[in-house]
């Protein structure tokens, strides 16, 4: 049940980084997470929805992108994308390998705001 | 109404991982190894910490735990027994140790001086799950997994043991009537985490704990 205190770090991460646009209401909230990151996508959802309720952020959708393990092999030098996480072996020569290219993200890729049209000028490129 | 995206890229666990660099900073300059102990409820991490801190101490070595639990000082009171000191951490309902409560903990520990120790030990809450996620600073993650538990372990939690440095297998001295297929349980272990060095031990007979005190002598070591 982690998932509520990482829900808890997405709500303070976001309405940090929407503050800065005035007047915006925040649409989507893209993630990125690794097939290794021990987070249960119904479960962040859930929590997500508790976590924004009476805030700003209430609303906001949550886009949730699964990555795909990718190792590389000292054998045989290939990147190759792992179909589960039940084992770690190189698709091209079968080498286990320890070697981790991605699979184990915990991100926040973008955000997407609603904005009014009249915005004031200077307010742009503040990030 | 106009539609703007604003690239983030930032990790959701920023701030624990900014706290943990610190404190990883921080333990190296003090020349401190520092293990953080993860498994399930009941894997018997209190029992391997016990019988680790009193033989540490026997030897000279100098270590201490930080001790994470829901509720209860139990285990602090049990590893105090070893003469190490010991400091508990109450998460209240909260199922991983997070950096914030590490340092918190560090900070005011009475007569204790990471710069005086050779070992810190932070035994996490019993969970296989969401304590992968949460990097305390540690240089060493220690996944344990005892022989009652079932050889698929590994294969049920890849994201801890997966991120796990070294595994420690528990009970060894009851394999026999739990019907531990040992070949089996290293085969996971290794298909998870390949390479990884593992210790087969009994915290009751001290079977296999030669193997982790010179392994824990020769990480303490300055590179």
């Amino acid at each position: 049940m982690h998932e509520l205190s990482i829900a808890a770090s997405i709500v303070e991460s976001v309405a940090e980084a929407a503050g800065k646009y005035p007047g915006a209401r925040v649409k989507v909230v893209r993630l990125r997470l690794g097939a290794l990151a021990a987070v249960v996508e119904d479960s962040l959802q859930f929590c997500w929805e508790l976590s924004t309720a009476g805030t700003p952020l209430a609303g906001a959708a949550l886009a949730i992108r699964t990555l795909r393990v990718i190792v590389h092999c000292d054998g045989c030098g290939m990147e190759t994308e792992l179909d589960g996480v039940q084992s770690f072996r190189c698709l091209k020569c079968g080498e286990l390998t320890a070697d981790l290219r991605q699979g184990r993200e915990l991100e926040i890729e973008s955000i997407e705001l609603e904005e009014p049209d009249k915005i004031e000028e200077g307010v742009e490129g503040q990030i | 109404m106009t539609t703007r995206i604003v690239e983030l890229r930032r990790g959701i666990l920023k701030k624990n991982d900014e706290l943990a660099a610190g404190l990883r900073t921080r333990f190296t300059s003090a020349g401190v190894l520092v293990l953080n102990l993860v498994s399930s409820p009941g894997t018997g991490k209190t029992a391997f910490l016990e019988r680790t801190l009193r033989e540490l101490q026997a030897r000279g070595a100098r270590a201490a735990a930080l001790v994470g639990d829901l509720e209860t000082d139990n285990d602090a009171r049990r590893l105090g027994a070893s003469g190490a000191p010991v400091r508990q951490i109450n998460t209240h309902g909260i199922c991983h140790l997070d950096a914030e409560m590490i340092a918190k903990h560090l900070d005011g520990w009475a007569g204790v001086s990471l710069a005086d120790l050779h070992y810190l030990f932070i035994e996490n809450v019993g969970n296989l799950v969401c304590p992968s996620s949460y990097d305390l600073g540690e240089r060493i993650r220690v996944a344990l997994l005892s022989v009652t538990e079932g050889e698929d372990k590994p294969l049920k939690y890849p994201g801890l043991f997966n991120s796990a440095d070294a595994a420690v297998i528990t009970k060894i001295d009851i394999a026999g009537p739990c019907g531990f297929d040992r070949e089996l349980a290293l085969r996971n272990i290794n298909e998870i985490r390949p390479g990884i060095r593992v210790f087969e031990t009994s915290a009751k007979t001290g079977a296999g704990m030669e193997d982790w005190f010179a392994y824990l002598a020769a990480q303490a070591k300055p590179s």
